[in-house]
């Protein structure tokens, strides 16, 4: 039987700092949930697969579930808790998703929002086909996809402004 | 779903991975991307005791072109590939295959030197390594070697890589000129593991008769598959349909897929069939036309 193998960490979620002493093997998506608090970040399949546990790593979309909780020290995430403004109103694809009816049970939802908000900030006038596309790595078994994407332009348009 | 416990070490720099590798061999892995690894490891399929964490060796990633041949560090991840416009023009069969590597999220932490060492036959970059002609250059605390991609690539999921071992670099020589190249892949959906994956490189000479052909596969077999050798007599042929359908054929014979529940080995063998005359098709006419 080996110790407990454990790291002091330190990091930035959504502006906010922590330190926190974690086992190694503690998955990134488990530590936000279960030592922050920030359950807002979902478990899907726990391998990859279905971007359920998709949060901003420095400002890019990545697997939480295939991330340890040590390697994000040192580091500046984002989760779906950061999203909406300091008074609480919705992001614009929140917003967006609220008025296409982009979401049903709400499972994948976090994750497909931290996917978007990255892909829109690089990509502001995409066509139909690059949303799809960038949306290929999140699974949402109510949908059928159709209106995450209209969403997802509308949200665009609207941030355009 | 956990993984079983191990001990993390971030190395600092190469010498100090290296040398974590050699005083603990198999019972250690190299951490890189993790899109491979980790969940392998939340299944428990792998418990390595020690994990080496080589994200923190900058010097591991990056692109040093040269006029003879590119280099790419082992740490360099896909997005980083994708994003660099120069890199894909010089090598446009890499920059074809890269959006069939999983989905966005995998491909901002996927590295090209995990990728490789994790040798999975059904995985993109291991056949193009092939088609490609590249050489790894694997580094050990008693010194480093070079190994071609055709020796690289022993068995399912596994490398001529010895435990003390890592993948540092990956060579990849300039395409000849007049070289045309293409990737095609059928797959059940967008990013999801290859049923066929097959790529093709075809230099001509001044004549337009063959020169050079080079064909792999991916997802039929243990291995990435070379199968140049069902085009070997095209050299000083021009590539008639006639000819294509000859090599299709040689390539249909030539592969072993073990087939599955998505895809019988015989619709394996056929989508191979289909997928040479594409290819080759293709890459034949991108050496008159450029590559978009």
């Amino acid at each position: 039987m080996m110790d407990i193998d454990d790291h002091d960490i330190s990091l930035s979620v959504n502006g906010r700092s922590y330190q926190r002493r974690v086992e190694s093997r503690m998955l990134l998506s488990d530590f936000l949930r279960h030592e922050l608090g920030l359950a807002g970040t979902h478990v899907g399949c726990e391998h990859g697969v279905c971007g359920a546990c998709t949060i901003l790593l420095d400002g890019e979309p990545v697997r939480a579930c295939l991330m340890l909780a040590v390697q994000a020290n040192g580091r500046g995430l984002s989760t779906i808790e950061g999203l909406a403004g300091s008074k609480g109103e919705y992001h614009p694809l929140q917003q967006a998703m609220h008025d296409h009816h982009g979401l049903q049970c709400g499972y994948c939802t976090p994750g497909v929002l931290m996917t978007m908000s990255a892909f829109l900030d690089e990509n502001p006038e995409p066509s139909e086909d690059e949303v799809r596309e960038a949306l290929s790595g999140n699974l949402c078994r109510c949908t059928g996809y159709q209106n995450i994407v209209d969403a997802v332009m509308a949200a665009a348009e609207r941030m355009r402004g | 779903m956990k993984p079983a416990a191990f001990r993390y070490i971030a190395a600092a720099s190469l010498e100090e991975a290296l040398a974590l590798k050699s005083e603990h061999g198999d019972e250690a892995k190299f951490l890189a991307g993790g899109q491979s690894l980790i969940p392998t490891m939340n299944f428990r399929l792998a418990r390595p005791a020690v994990l080496i964490d080589i994200n923190n060796i900058a010097a591991l990633a990056g692109i040093r072109p040269s006029a003879m041949a590119t280099r790419v560090g082992a740490l360099t991840r896909y997005r980083f590939l994708q994003r660099d416009v120069a890199f894909a023009r010089l090598f446009p069969l890499i920059g074809e295959a890269l959006p069939h590597i999983a989905h966005p999220q995998i491909r901002n932490r996927g590295t090209i030197g995990g990728n490789l060492s994790h040798a999975d036959p059904a995985s993109e970059l291991p056949a193009i390594a092939l088609a490609l002609r590249a050489r790894f250059r694997a580094e050990s605390r008693s010194g480093e070697r070079w190994i071609e991609a055709s020796d690289f690539f022993v068995g399912g999921l596994t490398t001529d890589l010895r435990p003390d071992e890592m993948l540092v670099e990956i060579e990849l020589p300039a395409p000849r000129p007049r070289t045309g190249s293409c990737f095609m892949e059928v797959a059940r959906r967008k990013g999801d593991y290859a049923i066929v994956g097959m790529a093709a490189m075809v230099t001509l000479d001044e004549q337009d008769q063959c020169l050079d052909v080079r064909l792999s596969l991916c997802g039929v077999g243990e291995t990435p598959v070379d199968a140049s050798a069902a085009a070997a007599n095209l050299t000083g042929q021009s590539l008639t349909e006639a000819v294509i359908g000859e090599v299709a054929a040689a390539v249909r014979a030539m592969i072993e897929p073990a087939g599955s529940v998505h895809a019988s080995a015989d619709y394996q063998r056929h989508l191979a069939f289909v997928l040479t005359g594409r290819v080759l098709r293709t890459a034949h006419q991108r050496v008159h036309d450029g590559h978009r």
